[in-house]
C-alpha cells in the first residue's frame, strides 16, 4: 500500500510539474515578441505556406535531413517509433480500449526496438564524433540514458518478464478516477515508472523544450511579407510614440 | 610585428578539420573607445559591477525578443550545425561551431535564469559570468558574420545571428563595444555615411563620374545628388562611390536608370545603405538609421525607394524598413518599398525595355556569389527564392557564359565571403582569410572546371572581402566584380523617338 501511495502521489506531481512546467513556457514564449521579421529565406509567402513548411519540419524534420543524414536517421527511428509506442500506452489509460488502439498494439510493441536502435545511434554519435562530444554536457548523456532505460524496460516487460498488466491498468485508471488501487510490486515495472516520472519532472527544465519551442522559432514561423504588411512589436511602438510627441 | 597567417590550403573539396581548441583564442577585436560608445548611446568602459549591468541587459533582451528566449532554451546539442560555419571549417577551432558559439551565452543564461543550472550548473554545463566567459564572448561574438548559415539546418531554426547581435547588444550596454562597427555607426550619425565622406566631396566624386562615363560612351549619363522632385531616391553602399569594383556597379545603375528614363537622385542625408545597426543588435540604432532614409525621402518628395547592391542593407531594408521607419504610405503604391536595384533592372528587362550585348562580355566567364544576407534572410520579386533567380537571370541576361558554382554551396546553402557582419576590419584578417576558405575552395573547383575568370557579387561587404583575400588563395584581386558592373557594359543604348524628352543625348 505504501507503494501504490508513492506512486499515486508522484503521478499527481509529475503530471503537474509537466502541465504547468509546459504550460507556463508556452506562455511564455507566445508573449514575448518577435520585433522584427527573421525567416530563414527562402520562406513561404502565405499563413498557410507557414504551416506547410512546420508540419515538413516536425513531421519530416526537413532542415535536419538536409544538414545531417546520420542524425536525421536516428532521430527520425526515435521520434516516429516514440508516437507508435505512447500512442499504444493509450490503452492503459482508458477503458473500454479504442479499435485504433488495439489496431495499433502489434507495431507499436516492435517500435519499442526501433526507438532503441535510434537512442542507441544518438548516444554512440555523441560519444564517437569528436564535435558532438565538444558540446555534450553531462545531462545530455544522462537524458539519452534516462530515455534507453525507459525503453528497456519497457521491452523487458513486453517480451521478457511479463508483469500483471491487468493489475497495473486498474491503478492507473484508480489514479485516474482518485480510487487506488494495489500497484504490481514489479521491480522492472517500478524502474519503468520511475524513469517516466523523472522524465515528465524534468521536461519543463530542459532541453525536451525543443518539442513546444520549435512552433515557436521565428525563423520557421514567419510570413515572408515585410514589404506587404508592417510588423511592428509593441515595445517598439512606444519608441516611435516617444520619439513623435 | 605582423603575425604571419597560415592561409589554408584548398583542397578538392571541403574537410572537417580536426578540432583545435582556442587556436582563434584571444583578446578578439579592437574596443571601442569611450567616445566612440557614447554616440551610440552605450557605456564608455567597463564598469566595477559589470556582471549585474550585463545579467540585467540579458534578462532584458529575454523579454524583448522571443528569438532569444526560444533559441536559449530549444537546442538538444544533436549536432547538425556544428559543420555548417565557414569559420569551424577555416580556422578549426571548436569555438566556432554555431553551437558551442551560442554556448558562451547559454551556459550563462542557465545559471541565471533557469532552476536547472542554479541548482545542478555541472549536470547541464552551466557557468558563472566570470571576465574569462566575458574575454570569449568579445572573441568569439567576433568570430560569427551573422551569415545565418546555420539556420538553415538547424531542426529548431536557431539562429546564432540572433545569439550573437545579442551578445553584442549586452557587451556594448557595459562598454565592450567592437571599435569597427561602433565607429562606423558615429560616421553616419555625423556626416551621413560609413566612409565619413562629406557632402561636398560626394558631389565632387559624382560629377567626375559623369565625366568619365562620357568621355567612355560619349552619352551624358547623370548622376544626380539631392534633387528634389525626382522619382527614384537610391540608397546604396557608400562604397559604391569610389571603391573598385564597386563604383562600377554604381555606373551601371546610372547607367540603367538613363536607359529607364526615370528621374533618380542619391541622397546627401541617407548616402548610405549598409546599417551597422544590425551587427550589434541594436534595434534603436538600426531604428535611428533608418529613419535618414526616410526622411530624405520625404524631403527630396520621391516615389519610389531603391537599394543598391548590398547584402546587410538589403535585409534591413526589405525585412526592416517598413518596421523600423514605415508606413510608406506616402510612396508610389504601385511599386514595393524598398526595391532592389537588381528587381528594377530584372523588371525592365522583362518589358523589353532594356537591350543588352552579351558579346561585350565574351571575355569574361562568370560565376555567381549569393550574399548571406540576401539569400538568407531576404527576397527578391515576387516569389521565394526570386533572390537566387534574378541575379542570375540578369547576369545570363547580360554575358554568355555562367556557370554555377557546387550546388552545396549556392543558394540558401552559400557561404558567407567571410567578411560580413561587422568583420570586415583589419585587425580581423587572420579570421577574414581564413573563414573565406569554403567559398575559395568552391570558387576553385568551378574554375578547374569551367575556367571561371570573375566571381559577381551583389554586397558591398562581399566586394571588399573579395578583393583583399582572393590574392591569399592564388586567384587576382580584380576577379570580384559588380552584377551591376555587366549590366552597365552590355547597355546597348537607344534613342527614344516617341520620347525625345527622354534623350539626353545632345
Amino acid at each position: 500500500m505504501v507503494l501504490t501511495t508513492i506512486y499515486a502521489l508522484l503521478f499527481y506531481f509529475a503530471t503537474a510539474v509537466l502541465l504547468f512546467g509546459v504550460g507556463y513556457k508556452v506562455y511564455q514564449y507566445a508573449s514575448v515578441p518577435a520585433p522584427l521579421k527573421i525567416p530563414t529565406t527562402p520562406a513561404p509567402t502565405t499563413r498557410t505556406g507557414v504551416v506547410l513548411r512546420m508540419l515538413r519540419e516536425v513531421i519530416w524534420f526537413e532542415s535536419l535531413f538536409r544538414a545531417n543524414k546520420w542524425i536525421w536517421l536516428f532521430g527520425m527511428l526515435f521520434h516516429g517509433a516514440l508516437w507508435l509506442v505512447l500512442l499504444r500506452h493509450v490503452r492503459y489509460f482508458i477503458d473500454p480500449v479504442w479499435t485504433w488502439v488495439i489496431l495499433i498494439q502489434p507495431i507499436g510493441k516492435y517500435a519499442g526496438f526501433i526507438m532503441m536502435i535510434g537512442l542507441v545511434g544518438l548516444l554512440v554519435r555523441r560519444i564517437a564524433v569528436e564535435r558532438i562530444r565538444y558540446i555534450s554536457s553531462p545531462s545530455d548523456y544522462l537524458m539519452l540514458v534516462l530515455l534507453l532505460a525507459i525503453g528497456g524496460s519497457g521491452l523487458m516487460m513486453t517480451f521478457v518478464l511479463h508483469t500483471d498488466i491487468v493489475q497495473f491498468k486498474a491503478f492507473m485508471l484508480g489514479v485516474m478516477t482518485f480510487s487506488w488501487q494495489p500497484i504490481p510490486p514489479d521491480p522492472i515495472l517500478l524502474l519503468h515508472l520511475t524513469a517516466v516520472l523523472l522524465l515528465m519532472i524534468i521536461f519543463p527544465y530542459s532541453k525536451l523544450l525543443h518539442a513546444p519551442g520549435v512552433f515557436f522559432s521565428p525563423t520557421r514561423n514567419q510570413v515572408d511579407n515585410p514589404r506587404e504588411q508592417r510588423h511592428i512589436a509593441d515595445w517598439a511602438k512606444r519608441l516611435e510614440d516617444a520619439s513623435s510627441s | 610585428m605582423a603575425k604571419t597567417i597560415d592561409v589554408p590550403v584548398l583542397k578538392p573539396y571541403i574537410e572537417i578539420p580536426k578540432l583545435q581548441p582556442d587556436v582563434m583564442a584571444g583578446s578578439g577585436p579592437y574596443i571601442a573607445k569611450p567616445d566612440m560608445q557614447a554616440a551610440l548611446g552605450f557605456r564608455g568602459e567597463l564598469p566595477e559591477d559589470w556582471q549585474s549591468i550585463a545579467l540585467n541587459k540579458m534578462g532584458e533582451l529575454l523579454k524583448k525578443y522571443r528569438s532569444f528566449q526560444v533559441y536559449m532554451d530549444a537546442c538538444v546539442k544533436c549536432g547538425a550545425c556544428t559543420d555548417k560555419c565557414h569559420y569551424l571549417l577555416g580556422t578549426a577551432d571548436p569555438k566556432n561551431m554555431p553551437v558551442a558559439r551560442q554556448d558562451l551565452i547559454r551556459k550563462v543564461y542557465r545559471r541565471y535564469f533557469t532552476l536547472a543550472g542554479k541548482y545542478f550548473p555541472k549536470l547541464v554545463g552551466a557557468v558563472d559570468l566570470t571576465e574569462e566567459v566575458l574575454n570569449d564572448w568579445h572573441n568569439y561574438y567576433h568570430q560569427c558574420s551573422e551569415c545565418r548559415r546555420c539556420s538553415v539546418y538547424c531542426p529548431y531554426g536557431i539562429d546564432t545571428a540572433e545569439v550573437t547581435m545579442a551578445a553584442r547588444e549586452i557587451l556594448n550596454s557595459i562598454g565592450r563595444g567592437q571599435k569597427y562597427s561602433n565607429e562606423i555607426i558615429g560616421k553616419v550619425y555625423k556626416i551621413g555615411n560609413n566612409l565619413g565622406l562629406p557632402e561636398p566631396a560626394l558631389r565632387d566624386t559624382l560629377e567626375g563620374l559623369e565625366e568619365d562615363v562620357e568621355a567612355d560612351i560619349g552619352i551624358k549619363v547623370r548622376f544626380p545628388l539631392d534633387e528634389a522632385g525626382a522619382e527614384i531616391l537610391l540608397v546604396t553602399p557608400s562604397a559604391d562611390f569610389f571603391a573598385e569594383p564597386h563604383v562600377d556597379g554604381l555606373v551601371g545603375y546610372a547607367k540603367v536608370f538613363h536607359q529607364a528614363g526615370v528621374t533618380w537622385t542619391l541622397s546627401s542625408k541617407a548616402s548610405e545603405a549598409a546599417n551597422f545597426g544590425l551587427f550589434i543588435g541594436s534595434y534603436e540604432n538600426m531604428r535611428r538609421i533608418a529613419l535618414r532614409i526616410r526622411e530624405a525621402a520625404i524631403e527630396l518628395g520621391v516615389k519610389r525607394i531603391v537599394f543598391g547592391e548590398c547584402g546587410h542593407a538589403w535585409r534591413v531594408a526589405y525585412s526592416f524598413l517598413n518596421t523600423l521607419a514605415g508606413p510608406f504610405d506616402f510612396l508610389d503604391p504601385r511599386y514595393p518599398v524598398p526595391q532592389h536595384i537588381c528587381e528594377f533592372t530584372y523588371d525592365l528587362l522583362q518589358s523589353g525595355k532594356l537591350t543588352l550585348d552579351k558579346s561585350v562580355n565574351d571575355h569574361r566567364v562568370m560565376t555567381f556569389h549569393d550574399s548571406c544576407n540576401v539569400a538568407r534572410a531576404s527576397r527578391m520579386g515576387n516569389v521565394p527564392g526570386g533572390q537566387f533567380t534574378i541575379p542570375r537571370e540578369l547576369i545570363k541576361a547580360a554575358c554568355n557564359n555562367f556557370y554555377d558554382m557546387a550546388p552545396e554551396t549556392i543558394h540558401d546553402q552559400t557561404y558567407c565571403c567571410g567578411g560580413g557582419g561587422g568583420l570586415l576590419t583589419d585587425d580581423l584578417l587572420e579570421l577574414r582569410i581564413k573563414g573565406a576558405m569554403p567559398r575559395m575552395q568552391a570558387l576553385q573547383q568551378a574554375t578547374e572546371q569551367y575556367q571561371i575568370t570573375h566571381l559577381a557579387a551583389i554586397c558591398a561587404i562581399c566586394k571588399s572581402q573579395f578583393t583583399k583575400v582572393l590574392p591569399y588563395y592564388g586567384f587576382k584581386m580584380d576577379q570580384v566584380i559588380s552584377v551591376h558592373q555587366l549590366i552597365g557594359d552590355a547597355i546597348v543604348f537607344q534613342t527614344d523617338s516617341e520620347h525625345p524628352e527622354n534623350n539626353t543625348v545632345t
